[in-house]
């Protein structure tokens, strides 16, 4: 029987089959655990008298709602009591069960997507979950990772597992040359945008095609951080030389790591294997992507203009937004620019944004805002002098988290603004009551910045 | 640990005809920050109950008709966007018990039948008639599977998990049964 990579990582993971009445139980290699999705679940714990069983497949960090500001005596601006005592229930509960965790103090703190990977703690055919939808990010690794709710939390850190049924299975294949300027996060948006929003509801996605195997390991978390904006909780890409790179000498790669990589490759789905669904996409055909409405499925090419909208809820979309079919997206004047979130925080986007505005200026009527993913991204980004580029240009050089993606820490913007933004979701009111947000790549975005108007990276290297 | 079983659900509808409502909608950010579950009917679809200034806006939500709906009917991929599950703990301390659409995200799914809330999906057909019918009284048998309709529509079948239907009726929640597995889950660590 041939197999795919989900097959393969699913199978070894069984712990108890899965029957007509009842789900499989799969035992999970990494559960990550952050402020906002695990209070509820240790209550559950010590209400029955429970313990976490594995404290050491376990990490925890802290991301959604923590200050990316520093007060000037060094204190921290948390935007409200609530916030400041969920970080600090974190740190009681993970020191209560011994759980390692990267708070304020730790030099791996992060987005808890960007930290697991660079702690080497994200391994090719691993179950990994966390309380957070986007944990489909560490798939980029050919692991099956994806976010559970709190009740799940606490079955995984009372018996690391959890009960789940088998999903479908679905391969995006993208082959060809991809365009000048298409960068992974235009590759993502272009695939939800065909897709549809709902279009991975039930499947586990694969990755696969020429496109994703030049890909580096940031492009590939971006793509698969954005499974979830598809319906799929879970997205992969087979691991391979660019995945083994990545994760040699971390803190935690495997310490027969060459032993480690050939049983990895083996993963890779099986010649012939079938999927549920399959999906063909020519790479020459995507362009630089932005989105018009309110979510992600809504996008479109940079220089094309805003589609009819199909039914009610589209149209009510497009006049939350503000926007008119036949408009221009392009040129649109915007408020506020947003570089970060689990998707667009890692080095390789910082550095794209970092080259564009390398020397130049934000437009003065815009605020710009960077936020690492992690302390390490911080300190690399620091140590290659982007944060100066940043800086000069006009823009915000935060402390790392999760920012405005959510706004959960403050960090949003104010009614009826318009943000372009490197995250993954333009929900209404995501980034703020009344706040408009388009969906872009760090080129669009840093472009957008100096232009202060939606500007196409294509055309600011022209001029340049 | 209990919750309370859930065989037969009767009630007036409540519809919310909006496609891709996400759990930002359902449950903003801001009210995240809670290390408890209690109140969050209280800010269930805030963006749809309150003004900017905190006001109750006259939406169906706030009336005490709709405060009796316990079943809620929303327009297609209901709970698509983030795994928070304040959401279902914000829906159920509304009222509600059960979610009824054409499609329902998968982790907005796995929540709800954890929470006692049970998330029914339906044909396109049915979906649409109970979408331009709101308020009409429909009955939801979880032990037959069936949904009810009034005014000839008939009655319904519709899909669920055997395990999730058997935990919902007896008021049961997962965590026992993963308890009970200790043995194997010890075998597998030991493999």
């Amino acid at each position: 029987m041939k197999k795919t990579l989900f097959d393969k990582v699913w199978e070894k993971h069984v712990v108890v089959s899965e029957t007509e009445t009842h789900p499989a139980t799969i035992f999970i290699d990494l559960h990550l655990i952050h402020e906002v999705t695990s209070p509820q679940a240790f209550t559950l714990l010590e209400d029955r008298g429970l313990s976490v069983r594995r404290p050491d497949l376990t990490l925890a960090t802290i991301d959604h709602s923590t200050p990316t500001l520093l007060n000037k005596d060094g204190s921290r601006p948390y935007v409200s009591d609530e916030a400041r005592i969920q970080v600090d229930t974190l740190l009681s509960n993970t020191k209560k069960f011994d759980i390692e965790t990267h708070g304020w103090d730790s030099k791996y703190r992060g987005i808890v997507h960007v930290m697991g990977p660079e702690l080497g703690a994200t391994h090719p055919g691993a179950t990994i979950v966390c309380g957070d939808s986007h944990t489909s990010t560490h798939g980029a690794f050919g692991a099956i990772a994806f976010g559970i709710g709190t009740t799940q939390v606490g079955h995984v850190l009372a018996n690391q597992c959890i009960l789940m049924r088998k999903p479908k299975t679905m391969a995006i294949n993208v082959n060809g040359e991809l365009n000048q300027g298409v960068t992974p996060k235009d590759v993502i948006l272009h695939i939800i945008s065909l897709i549809g929003i709902g279009g991975g509801t039930g499947y586990a996605i694969e990755y696969r095609g020429n496109v994703f195997e030049n890909m580096s390991m940031d492009g590939r978390m971006t793509v698969c951080n954005m499974s979830i904006e598809a319906g799929a909780r879970c997205g992969m890409i087979a691991p391979d030389e660019v995945t083994f790179e990545f994760l040699k000498g971390r803190k935690y790669t495997p310490e027969n790591y060459e032993d480690s990589c050939a049983e990895w490759l083996s993963l890779s789905t099986d010649e012939g294997a079938l999927f549920d669904k399959e999906i063909n996409i020519k790479a020459e055909i995507i362009k630089p992507m932005v989105t018009y409405g309110t979510h992600p499925g809504m996008g479109i090419p940079i220089d094309s203009t805003v589609p009819q909208s199909s039914n009610p809820a589209e149209q009510a979309s497009l006049n939350y937004m503000q926007i008119n079919e036949g408009d221009k997206i392009l040129g649109m004047k915007v408020d506020k620019v947003f570089i970060g979130s689990c998707t667009n925080s890692r080095m390789d986007e910082l550095r794209a944004a970092a080259s564009i505005l390398n020397k130049k200026k934000i437009a003065p009527h815009l605020k710009a805002l960077v936020v690492p993913g992690s302390a390490q991204v911080k300190a690399s980004a620091e140590k290659e002098g982007l944060d100066k580029i940043f800086k000069d240009a006009g823009a915000d050089w935060r402390e790392p988290g999760c920012s405005m993606c959510l706004g959960m820490n403050g960090d949003i913007g104010l009614p009826g603004e318009l943000i372009v933004s490197t995250s993954n979701r333009n929900f209404m009111g995501r980034q703020g009551p009344g706040v408009r947000t388009i969906l872009v790549s760090p080129e669009t975005a840093a472009s957008t910045a100096i232009a202060g108007v939606v500007e196409d990276p294509r055309n600011l290297k022209k001029i340049k | 640990m209990t919750i309370e079983p859930l065989k037969l659900v009767s009630s007036k509808t409540l519809v919310l005809p909006s496609a891709n409502i996400d759990t930002d909608q359902i449950m903003p950010a801001k009210f995240l920050s809670m290390t408890t579950k209690n109140g969050l009917g209280e800010h269930v679809f805030s963006n749809l109950r309150y003004t900017d200034t905190g006001t109750l806006t006259n939406h169906e939500l706030n009336s005490e008709s709709g405060k009796a709906c316990k079943i809620l009917v929303a327009g297609d991929n209901f709970g698509c966007g983030s795994s928070r599950e304040h959401a279902p703990w914000g829906l159920t301390d509304y009222g509600f018990r059960v979610v009824i659409s054409s499609s329902i995200a998968d982790i907005f799914k796995s929540n709800s039948l954890k929470n006692g809330l049970l998330p029914v999906t339906i044909n396109t057909e049915v979906h649409e008639w109970l979408m331009e019918h709101s308020g009409v009284h429909v009955t939801v048998n979880l032990e037959a599977c069936l949904l009810e309709l009034p005014n000839g529509m008939g009655s319904h079948s519709f899909p669920i998990d055997s395990f999730s239907r058997y935990c919902l009726l007896e008021g049961l929640d997962e965590m026992g049964y993963l308890l009970e597995q200790n043995n194997q889950i010890s075998e597998y660590e030991n493999r």
